[in-house]
């Protein structure tokens, strides 16, 4: 019963040229796997990939009894990561806003130059980690929590610009030409038909991206844009794979503390 | 209806979000304090970013003049690795993010196997795929097959926690239907569940496939191979222009991939 | 005074909304714009203040061409022209006293528009007006949180706080049930009577133009085709406007409804 009523589905939906196609299409996908597997392990040293599981013995080993006694060396360098990630996304946000306005349609002030060009901070902005930019910028203006901070706050411009330019776009068309029909201003129709539409957006974007940028502000360490990653970073080179536990614990602790702050705070919001 | 010097002449915003006025008022000290002390944390070192205001003119102009061809070797073959990475660890993260996201659907296992899943799951999203890489690579050693696994290991948690998720929220009446039918468990996903799932599936796992392009530029940066170990090298030498070039081989990617993905997406639906 | 003087709309997909409309609307008067679906009935409203850029034409209020002013000077002739929408167009998310207050932001400088510091008079004048449509105790609610009737009033209140010298009413009822359509438009009648304002009503409900308007201006594919008192709103004149077909099917609608009417009421009175 189940089968007749599933095949004639089938048949239905699918012509046998249209399943050839699908055919081809997955054993396509079967070769370019195959061949993209063995431009990958070409040069991969199959003598350490066996030796993994003792070396994970080993590191598992050495991890365990975490060094609790480092937690209080933890606490300056986590209140930097916070920082670093709160400062970060608020200049990311401030930069964000003039962007995400040039970048929405309905409110750009030149369709042919500058809202091609905010689309291209945009991409530019959200196709490089923060971990790159961290990287960049740690070479350009030194080691620091600065660094991390214009980090963060480049990464956070394209995130909070998308998602902000595709909320204004989304605004209600009639009570922003209710506001025209006063005789407003331009700008005054920016901030009683469009702001009020955008605000929860708004905050809610922002504090989602607080929230990511915690997570990733953990770890710009790692290229010396400082916090806590730059406990990572020494414990790894020393090999001290306790305290790499003790650190690994604190950021998962902080982590989901951030979650849970940025959950009540949108529902605060809305 | 009385004259118009009757009506008051002041109006305030009511408050929206804090409606307490001692609140609000500890509210603004409370953020304001934490400003300064977090900015008086951030000590800057101004004679080494009036240095860096050159090296950042030279790195734009880098940027703008790309030399891609004094290190193609080097960037050719981190962006093989990166390439092949991307999808080697896309397609074994999406066959495995199969049955663990069934089992990690409340509405089809039972509770052991529901909590397994659902564990797996939640170390693969707390750990960042750089922390991961970092493990990854102290086992397997430098190179991409640990930064293949770093991805594989990431698109799991991302695609079964979707996928466990639009099972739970499936219709269950087409289900329920054909249990009525007495079909078994097999039975049951392969054909109430995969119908409705698939397209989605689809979807996600080419999202997904931009992402991992995108991380696996940066857990080069950690020695998981790719085009991040590229551009770590370039940058610790120096060289803005190959940096710049690389830069923009990643956004042209990533700008193609986007577009082109949304728009398969568009076509298989 | 407004005089429309050969005013014509061709819109870019090639649909031409208005062709060569004519109007006086004099002091005081309340005129009902009627006709059937797409006729142009908005078009022509939103030509005046310009929402709608007029093809050809002029649009004369007072002795000021509206249809060829710049951008500034645009912005403070609309000050003089207020507008009432079909679905209210309140800015949902702020409070009701300032929606009301938004009538005045042609005449605030931006700085006392967005710290809410409007003068002493404006927000005696928007209390005053809250007061009028009978909405006092709602100041400070947010204008989501407030019911279709009472969104219009809001509405009401915000285009007669720029003090205008014209009323341009799109639909005002079409989102209202009838008990409150007629109220709103009472309220309406009662406020241009007031202040001597005159106003165009697009309006769908044939009786309900011919209840509470002085004149009645028929358009038809863009065209004016009646233009009277509601008493020369005969049968012949209504199928002029609507077309045989749409006048006779609104007639058959109404005959439903009135029955519909009648039945219920027979139902109550057999309860009570
Ligand atoms: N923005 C627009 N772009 C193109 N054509 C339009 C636009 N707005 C209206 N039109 C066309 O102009 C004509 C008149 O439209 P209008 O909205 O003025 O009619 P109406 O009399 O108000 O109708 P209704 O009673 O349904 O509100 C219609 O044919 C419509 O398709
Ligand atoms: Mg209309």
């Amino acid at each position: 019963m189940t089968e007749i009523a599933h095949y004639s589905e089938v048949w239905r939906h699918r012509t046998p040229r249209k399943r050839l196609f699908m055919w081809m299409g997955w054993l396509a996908l079967v070769a370019l796997f195959v061949w993209c597997w063995q431009l990958m392990t070409e040069n991969t040293m199959w003598y350490f990939v066996l030796d993994a599981p003792r070396q994970a013995a080993d590191i598992g080993g050495r991890m365990v009894p975490p060094r609790w006694s480092y937690l209080p060396e933890l606490m300056q360098p986590l209140w930097d990561t916070i920082n670093i990630a709160t400062l970060g996304t608020i200049g990311g946000v401030i930069m964000a806003v003039p962007v995400a306005f040039m970048a929405a349609r309905n409110t750009t002030p030149s369709q042919t130059i500058l809202r091609p060009m905010a689309l291209f901070i945009i991409v530019t902005s959200r196709s490089i980690n923060s971990l790159i930019w961290a990287l960049l910028l740690v070479a350009i203006i030194g080691p620091g929590l600065l660094a991390g901070i214009v980090a963060i706050a480049l990464r956070s411009i394209g995130f909070v610009g998308k998602l902000l330019y595709e909320a204004i776009e989304e605004t209600d068309a009639r009570q922003i030409e209710a506001i025209e029909a006063t005789g407003a201003s331009g700008a005054q129709v920016l901030s009683y038909g469009i702001v009020p539409q955008i605000m929860p957006a708004f905050w809610g974007i922002s504090v989602f991206r607080w929230d990511i940028n915690i997570r990733e502000s953990t770890i710009l360490g790692l290229v010396g844009a400082g916090g806590i990653g730059l406990k990572l970073q020494a414990s790894l080179n020393t090999l001290a794979w306790s305290q790499v536990t003790v650190i690994l614990l604190l950021i998962l602790a902080t982590v989901v503390l951030s979650e849970w702050v940025s959950a009540r705070m949108r529902q605060a919001i809305i | 209806m009385s004259s118009v010097a009757a009506y008051p002449t002041t109006w305030r915003r009511p408050p929206q979000i804090v409606k307490d006025r001692r609140w609000r008022i500890a509210l603004q000290i409370g953020i304001f304090v934490y400003l300064v002390l977090a900015i008086s944390t951030v000590d800057v070192n101004w004679s080494r970013v009036y240095e860096g205001l050159e090296r950042g003119q030279r790195f734009a102009m880098g940027f703008l003049q790309p030399d891609f061809t004094s290190r193609w070797t080097d960037i050719s073959r981190g962006l093989i690795e990166s390439l092949t990475m991307t999808l080697t660890s896309t397609v074994v993260g999406v066959i495995i993010s199969v049955p663990v996201g069934i089992g990690a659907a409340r509405n089809l296992v039972p509770r052991s196997v529901y909590y397994v899943c659902r564990g797996i799951i939640a170390v693969s999203r707390a750990l960042q795929e750089v922390i991961i890489a970092i493990f990854l690579v102290a086992m397997f050693g430098f190179g991409p097959f640990a930064g293949f696994l770093t991805l594989s290991f990431a698109t799991i948690g991302f695609i079964a926690k979707l996928l466990a998720d639009d099972i739970e929220e499936i219709d269950e009446a087409q289900a329920e239907s054909i249990r009525a039918t007495g079909a078994s468990w097999v039975q049951l996903i392969n054909y109430a569940i995969q119908p409705q799932v698939m397209p989605r599936l689809i979807g996600l796992s080419l999202y997904r496939l931009d992402i991992n392009f995108r991380e696996s530029a940066v857990i080069g940066i950690v020695g998981a191979g790719g085009i991040g170990a590229t551009l770590n090298t370039a940058i610790d030498r120096y060289e803005y222009d190959s940096a710049g070039a690389v830069l923009l081989i990643i956004i042209l990617i990533v700008m193609v991939a986007e577009y082109s993905s949304s728009y398969l997406r568009k076509f298989l639906q | 005074m407004l005089t429309l003087d050969g005013l014509s709309k061709t819109y870019k997909t090639g649909d031409s909304a208005l062709s060569d409309v004519s109007l006086t609307v004099p002091k005081g008067q309340i005129m009902g714009l009627i006709g059937p679906s797409g006729a142009g009935k908005s078009t022509l409203i939103r030509c005046i203040n310009r929402l709608v850029e007029p093809t050809a034409g002029k649009v004369l209020l007072g002795d000021v061409d509206l249809a060829r002013l710049g951008k500034a000077e645009l912005r403070r002739q609309r000050r003089r022209i207020g507008m009432i929408f079909q679905e209210y167009a309140l800015v949902e998310r702020l409070t009701v006293m300032e929606n009301v207050l938004s009538g005045r932001l042609g005449y605030v400088p931006f700085w006392r528009s967005f710290l809410r510091k409007y003068p002493a008079a404006d927000i005696q004048r928007a209390y005053q007006l809250l007061d009028r449509v009978g909405l006092m105790d709602k100041a400070d609610n947010r204008a989501d949180a407030l019911s279709g009737g009472q969104r219009q009033r809001v509405g009401i209140a915000r285009a007669l706080a720029q003090n205008p010298e014209l009323l341009l009413v799109d639909e005002p009822t079409a989102s209202l049930d009838p008990k409150t359509s007629r109220q709103i438009m009472r309220l309406l009648t009662e406020i241009c009577a007031e202040r001597d304002l005159p106003a165009i009503v697009n309006i769908h409900d044939v009786p309900l133009a011919q209840q509470f308007m002085q004149r009645i201006v028929g358009l038809n594919a863009g065209r004016v085709v009646f233009d009277g008192p509601p008493e020369a709103l005969t049968e012949a004149a209504l199928t002029t406007i609507y077309g045989e077909e749409d006048w006779n099917a609104m007639r058959k609608g109404d005959a439903e409804q009135a029955e519909a009417e009648a039945d219920a009421r027979a139902r109550m009175e057999a309860i009570a």
